[in-house]
């Protein structure tokens, strides 16, 4: 029972961390009806950005403190923000009529330029993140040990889960959102500048995922350029779990997988864990490729 | 003249050739080989992606397949009787490729039939995933048979040398001539009907479905036989030589030959196999090179370096324009 309950914890925490990764593919899709490649590579960016502002920072204000915690959360969500609307502006823009493959095509470029940009600057061999949550156990029984640097994860995910939903809801950019995702034409017609909120949705999500990254990193200290593959695969498997263009879809889709995904590694078929995250994809796209919450679309000619 | 006795012609050439292999420098024979090999690949991927229409991300995780079976298959054989010995061991490599390409080409098929419902991005994320899916069960499969291990996990797997310049290039134009000759018959015209219109090509009777997943079978078959290649000239295969990665490599290829041009993409093949030794001293680059590659040629020419021109045609044209003066 304890050790359930353990492997719920820790998959919750996993999942919150997906589920902000999840909400930028589906946010990007939902505008523009394609699959980032690249999002998982803006994790990774996130990661690395919180790495080098956590070094400089730690001159200024103690390492583990709530403050410099908060300058290395911004910073990273600041610097990948500008990044993704970078992406947007000089990969994705110039094919906005092309048809969805080259863009497809285009998107494993971007990926593939940040890993490798990234293994030149920063080298390959992984790096130690510093310990800007200074952890120790926050609950300990019997049964489950909750530490700080879990619950700060599950919190901040949260609260930026949160701070999502009221922007896409009650603010007028996030009504514009919605409008383009629904229909781009009639909402250019009713006024709404498209590259703006195309520009708005790439920004929010990218500093999703580096918020994630930073979350990632503080939980599992070593991060490298290439750290950013799987996490962001995996993210893009709960997106579609849980219907992909669907903001709540991908927030649940990310708990259950990252839920999954831990139950499995105490199990003996822990050495699966990775397929068996794609073969839920696979039975996903073949059973109900809606996904959980999503809304069935039909193609017409 | 006939496109026959043409490939008849360079498969005399390539025999000439194979006689003197042994004076090259073995690197540059390493880096021929491996150009045999990527043609090989590259042609086989663009039956699914250039003249199908259907973009897979996991074509090394069916040459992975054809390695591993090949090798297990060849290793089996030359411990009991079959080795090198008989007939230089022409018997015991051409059993293995085929059993290999036939694995690979029944992995294609259960990997087709569910996937191939789906399009584009999905296709693409999905084949990536059955790639990591084969990348996962070869980690964790490792067997004896008499004393000697096979598949051997994450450790990797010892194989024979039993690759030849002539087995290879033999086998790269085997591929050749077959997806070439397949695509222009009145058959394989449903191929590119699938890839310009699949409503109209549907509309018009052709079986869409079973048109992709024919796609998949047969270039999954050349992976697989590809991958019997590769294993038996680097004679040490490891899950890692098929992850995802290759995939994308050979993806590149057939981008910037051209999706739906052959020799555009062995072209191109040649060249993304020269290139990264070329610039051995720039080796952190290489991938930098090839993913600004990508992004620029989309931007810029998004049909490749030589659109979809085939050979065929390529030589129709030459006879057109002789015709004309």
């Amino acid at each position: 029972m304890g050790e359930i309950l353990q492997q719920l914890v820790n998959g919750i925490s996993l999942g919150a961390i997906y589920a902000l990764i999840a909400l930028g593919y589906t946010m990007i899709y939902g505008v523009l009806r394609f699959i980032n490649f690249a999002h998982g590579d803006i994790f990774m960016i996130g990661a690395f950005s919180g790495y080098f502002v956590a070094n400089a920072v730690s001159h200024i204000l103690p390492t583990g403190s709530i403050g410099a915690v908060i300058v290395v959360f911004v910073a990273s969500m600041t610097i990948c923000a500008l990044l993704g609307a970078l992406i947007e502006y000089l990969a994705y823009r110039p094919l906005r009529k092309r048809p969805k493959l080259t863009v497809l095509i285009t998107a494993i470029g971007v990926s593939l330029f940040l890993e490798y940009l990234s293994q030149l600057l920063f080298g390959a061999t992984p790096r130690g993140f510093p310990e800007i949550i200074s952890n120790h156990a926050l609950i300990k029984s019997k049964a489950v040990t909750i530490d700080v640097v879990g619950a700060v994860v599950i919190i901040t995910s949260f609260t930026l889960m949160l701070a999502l939903r009221v922007i896409v809801m009650k603010t007028k950019i996030g009504t514009a959102m919605r409008a383009v995702s629904f229909n781009q034409q009639a909402a250019s017609l009713m006024g709404i500048n498209i590259s703006k909120v195309i520009t708005f949705t790439f920004m929010t999500g990218s500093a999703l995922a580096a918020a994630g990254g930073v979350l990632y990193a503080a939980q599992y200290p070593s991060i490298d350029p290439l750290m950013g593959i799987l996490p962001g695969l995996k993210a893009f498997v709960a997106a579609v779990l849980g219907g992909i263009g669907n903001i709540t879809g991908a927030a649940l889709g990310g708990m259950i997988i990252g839920i999954v995904e831990s139950f499995i590694g105490g199990t003996f078929l822990s050495t699966y864990r990775d397929a068996i995250v794609f073969a839920i994809l696979i039975g996903i796209l073949i059973f109900k490729p809606s996904g959980i919450l999503g809304k069935n679309e039909v193609e017409k000619v | 003249m006939r496109p026959q006795l043409i490939f008849a012609l360079i498969f005399a050439g390539l025999i000439g050739l194979s006689l003197v292999t042994g004076k090259i420098d073995p690197y540059y024979y390493t880096v021929i080989i491996f150009i045999g090999i990527n043609i090989t690949m590259a042609t086989s991927l663009n039956l699914i992606n250039g003249f199908t229409g259907q973009f897979s991300l996991g074509h090394a995780g069916f040459m992975g397949v054809g390695a591993y079976v090949s090798a297990i298959a060849s290793t089996f054989l030359t411990t009991h009787g079959l080795g090198t010995e008989v007939m230089g061991g022409v018997p015991v490599m051409a059993i293995a490729l085929l059993v290999g390409g036939l694995a690979a080409a029944l992995t294609g098929l259960a990997v087709g039939i569910p996937s191939l419902r789906l399009k584009g991005d999905y296709l693409a994320i999905v084949t990536l995933g059955f790639n990591e899916i084969i990348r996962v069960i070869i980690q964790n499969v490792d067997f004896k048979i008499d004393g000697i291990s096979y598949v051997g996990g994450a450790r990797g797997f010892a194989v024979p040398q039993l690759s030849s310049f002539l087995w290879v290039f033999g086998i790269a134009l085997v591929a050749i001539y077959f997806v070439e000759n397949l695509i222009n018959s009145t058959y394989g015209r449903g191929f590119l009907a699938v890839r310009d219109d699949e409503v109209a090509a549907e509309a018009m009777g052709v079986h869409t479905t079973r048109f992709k997943v024919r796609a998949f079978v047969i270039g999954s078959f050349f992976a697989g036989i590809g991958g019997g290649l590769f294993a038996h000239f680097i004679q040490y295969i490891t899950p890692d030589n098929f992850t995802f990665l290759k995939s994308i490599e050979i993806v590149v290829m057939v981008i910037l030959g051209g999706m739906g041009s052959t020799y555009g993409v062995i072209l191109a093949a040649i060249l993304l196999t020269i290139m990264p030794e070329a610039l051995r001293e720039f080796s952190e680059y290489r991938m930098i090179i090839y993913s600004l590659m990508l992004i620029v040629l989309m931007i810029a020419r998004p049909q490749g370096l030589f659109g979809s021109e085939t050979f065929t045609r390529f030589f129709a044209k030459r006879k057109a324009a002789a015709n004309k003066v």
